[in-house]
């Protein structure tokens, strides 16, 4: 009886101290015990590693404030996009967030009106001068750019194994015909032509662009992405028969493989290429310490020489902030030439900015380097180009079209995908 | 505070020792212990029932929310998609392979730890360790064991096997009828994924029917013994009659585990080849964070609530007429 009375009233004294608390603004929010948290999907070692560094000068720079890491971990940043998603929608978005640029999520959160412009930033830092015009254009909607960019990585980068291609007398494919060839000749030596990584089903969608875009072209190529063609057209089917002729020259048991496996067995030689975006050269170089050109080879992917499939990490300003001064301040550091020098070095990528110091970079870096300031850029499905509701439809699509190879299907459910999620 | 200090104070002065006072201080008690709770099942448990209900029958299918009816759009959306249609396959087949092996596998563990054997406590353990892994830990181990190059089966290899199963990458799907967009029948990978489920969790099964057996009185296998009756008629006509309820609450807790399932097949497979190991779980949660397209995820979460109702309604309404009548 006494014990019952206990809990009694400590339940009761529970519940209105909880009802109370719910009330008070400073149990509602998050607690706000630093100036600004950072959201990103960075947890690995070289990634977390670089973002510390961009927090240090940011701390040094403004004297008296703090930053919070808030990086989630897992699955290619889609933990991290759903909690995102609850943050921004209880109107708690964080200082601010990592994105990719162009009409992926970054477009949906502007179309959200989550996401404020920073077209003054962008004058006040004389910005428009050192970001090259078709970078910012995929950042730009209606004339207001959202994004500032901090990283540049390519995603139509073919791998090879420079020894294997020597012994039998090989050079990098640009074409598909010199592609087959080559597969032919490896395959007969009992080498697989093309390792393929497919565990998290985005890389099969990534050679799958590559492919699109090396038999369309960068123009038509666009087009599909903007909805400004139709997804009815030849040339994609076109791809999507060479897609399944080069699977036809790819190891079997992709599903199991993670890409590093992929670019693994490149390296030791089981098999003689890859096609994966060029955070592979950061696992080359740092992973299994091979020098580039000499431990593994690169070229752009077959018919894709003079266009640069661009991911790009952002940064915005999200609009529901109490305070946006924080987060203006941490732009200004991420944008800069000594933060983007000090951050890319150390994550594997380059800095988008086109004063940036070439001494810092290694030779694969430097010759990606000199695509992007020299070619046109495209981006590529499945890494931030388009509305997430296609993306997911068109993985979808990819996860069967990869084993069944009937490209019928596959262009009928991309259709059926463009019409259900409006590309432009 | 406010409110508990104020009917406390009401309560106590005014208490006579009458019996009445006594009874609704009892009753007050109990409705004061339970009201947090409730609250928080209310809230958290049926009123997101009823939120994602309410989202399942809109529009919001992109970061901008939009609650204007649609119907029983996104219902047909995912009704006639592949991926779902395949999921509902996958689910039928890997709840009904899944109950049956841990049925009967712990069955057999717990008949054998029944032996009054020496280290009965160790073996008991051994069984049930399985069960404190995560699903997450089982399925990275196992997706290596089972992978067709580099795992289980380099020692078939080396025993001369000369087929090797593709284990989890297989596309086989026995028998195949073409139903819908899939083919109907069990899909080979599914079995891989099954060994791990089923090695996770038949140590419960063994648990719960190791209580069972310990549960039959021994007067009645005395009788039976004493009418003659040999080993195999002893278990099929005392011990397995006497196990029927035992067996319904493993079928109902392992029913409601495996239609949960989500983080085995996201950390061994994903959603494998044209969708074979695929579940509607996982497909809830790319449709919903991945693809932003929240109204579909949530008529998929929702068909996957009905059909675990299906199983857990009726055990509950058995069990709540058992304790009315105890």
């Amino acid at each position: 009886m006494k014990r019952n009375r206990l809990i009694a009233l400590s339940s009761a004294a529970l519940l209105t101290l909880t009802m109370a608390g719910s009330a008070l603004p400073a149990f509602a929010a998050a607690p706000a015990k630093s100036d600004l948290q950072i959201f990103s999907w960075w947890t690995g070692v070289a990634s977390s590693k670089a973002l510390k560094s961009l927090m240090t000068i940011y701390e040094h720079q403004y004297k008296g404030s703090t930053v919070t890491n808030d990086a989630v971990a897992g699955g290619a940043g889609s933990n991290a996009k759903a909690v995102l998603a609850g943050r921004m929608e209880a109107g708690n978005p964080p200082g601010t967030f990592q994105v990719h640029a162009g009409g992926g999520s970054l477009l949906s959160w502007v179309q959200a009106g989550d996401m404020k412009p920073l077209n003054a930033l962008y004058k006040s830092e004389g910005w428009y001068k050192v970001f090259p015009r078709s970078l910012l254009n995929l950042m730009t909607f209606n004339g207001k750019i959202y994004g500032v960019p901090v990283d540049m990585q390519r995603a139509n980068v073919l791998w090879y194994n420079p020894t294997i291609f020597k012994k039998y007398h090989l050079t990098a494919p640009k074409t598909f015909p010199q592609f087959f060839h080559d597969a032919a000749v490896l395959k007969s030596h009992g080498i697989t032509p093309l390792e393929l990584a497919n565990h998290g089903n985005w890389e099969a969608t990534l050679l799958f662009s590559d492919v699109l875009l090396g038999t369309v072209g960068p123009v038509k190529y666009d087009q599909l992405l903007t909805g400004h063609a139709s997804w009815n057209i030849p040339g994609v089917k076109a791809a999507a028969n060479t897609f399944v002729r080069m699977l036809g020259y790819a190891n079997k048991d992709y599903t199991a493989l993670h890409w590093q496996q992929a670019d693994q067995a490149v390296a030791q030689g089981k098999a003689a290429m890859n096609v994966m975006g060029d955070w592979a050269q950061g696992y080359f170089s740092t992973a299994l310490h091979l020098k580039p050109g000499v431990g593994f080879g690169w070229a752009a992917t077959p018919q894709t020489h003079g266009v640069f499939g661009a991911v790009s990490d952002v940064f915005g300003l999200p609009s529901k902030l109490k305070n946006d001064t924080p987060t203006i301040n941490f732009l200004k550091v991420l944008g800069s030439k000594v933060g983007q020098d000090t951050f890319n070095p150390l994550k594997g990528t380059f800095s988008p900015r086109l004063d940036s110091n070439m001494a810092k970079y290694n030779a694969y870096s430097r010759s990606a380097m000199m695509s992007y300031k020299r070619d046109r850029l495209v981006l590529i499905i499945g890494q931030g180009a388009v509305n997430p509701g296609f993306t997911n439809n068109f993985n979808n699509a990819m996860e069967i079209f990869v084993s069944n190879h009937n490209v019928n299907n596959f262009v009928s459910a991309i259709v059926s995908a463009a019409q259900s999620n409006p590309l432009s | 505070m406010k409110t508990a200090t104020e009917l406390n104070a009401k309560s106590i002065p005014k208490m006579p020792a009458s019996k009445r006072k006594k009874f609704s201080w009892d009753m007050f008690s109990s409705v004061a212990t339970l009201i947090p709770s409730l609250i928080l099942l209310g809230v958290f448990v049926y009123g997101f029932i009823g939120w994602t209900t309410y989202v399942s029958f809109s529009q919001w299918n992109s970061l901008i929310p939009n609650f204007n009816s649609a119907g029983f759009l996104n219902y047909s959306i995912i009704f006639s998609s592949y991926r779902f249609q395949s999921d509902l396959r996958n689910i039928v087949v890997f709840t009904a392979f899944f109950i049956i092996a841990c049925l009967i596998v712990g069955l057999f563990l717990a008949l054998l730890i029944d032996q009054k054997i020496k280290a009965e406590g160790f073996f008991r353990s051994i069984f049930l360790f399985p069960m404190a892994i995560s699903f997450v830990v089982t399925g990275v181990v196992w997706s290596w064991i089972l992978n067709p190059s580099t795992g289980v089966n380099l020692i078939l290899k080396a025993f001369g096997w000369k087929s090797l199963p593709s284990w989890f990458l297989s596309t086989t799907i026995w028998p195949n009828w073409p139903f819908g967009q899939i083919q109907i029948g069990i899909p080979v990978a599914l079995l891989a994924v099954l060994i791990a489920a089923v090695w996770q969790m038949s140590g419960f099964a063994m648990a719960v029917y190791l209580a069972g057996l310990r549960g039959i009185s021994d007067e009645i296998k005395e009788a039976a013994r004493i009418d003659g009756s040999g080993v195999f008629r002893m278990f099929f006509s005392i011990i397995l009659p006497q196990l029927r309820g035992t067996t319904t609450t493993i079928i109902i807790i392992l029913t409601a585990a495996s239609l949960k399932i989500f983080g085995l097949i996201y950390a061994m497979t994903g959603p494998g080849q044209q969708f074979l190991t695929d579940m509607p779980s996982l497909n809830m949660f790319q449709t919903t964070f991945q693809g932003d397209q929240f109204a579909q995820g949530a008529a998929i979460a929702i068909v996957l609530l009905l059909m675990i109702a299906i199983f857990i309604v009726p055990y509950l309404i058995v069990t709540l007429r058992q304790g009315d009548d105890a």
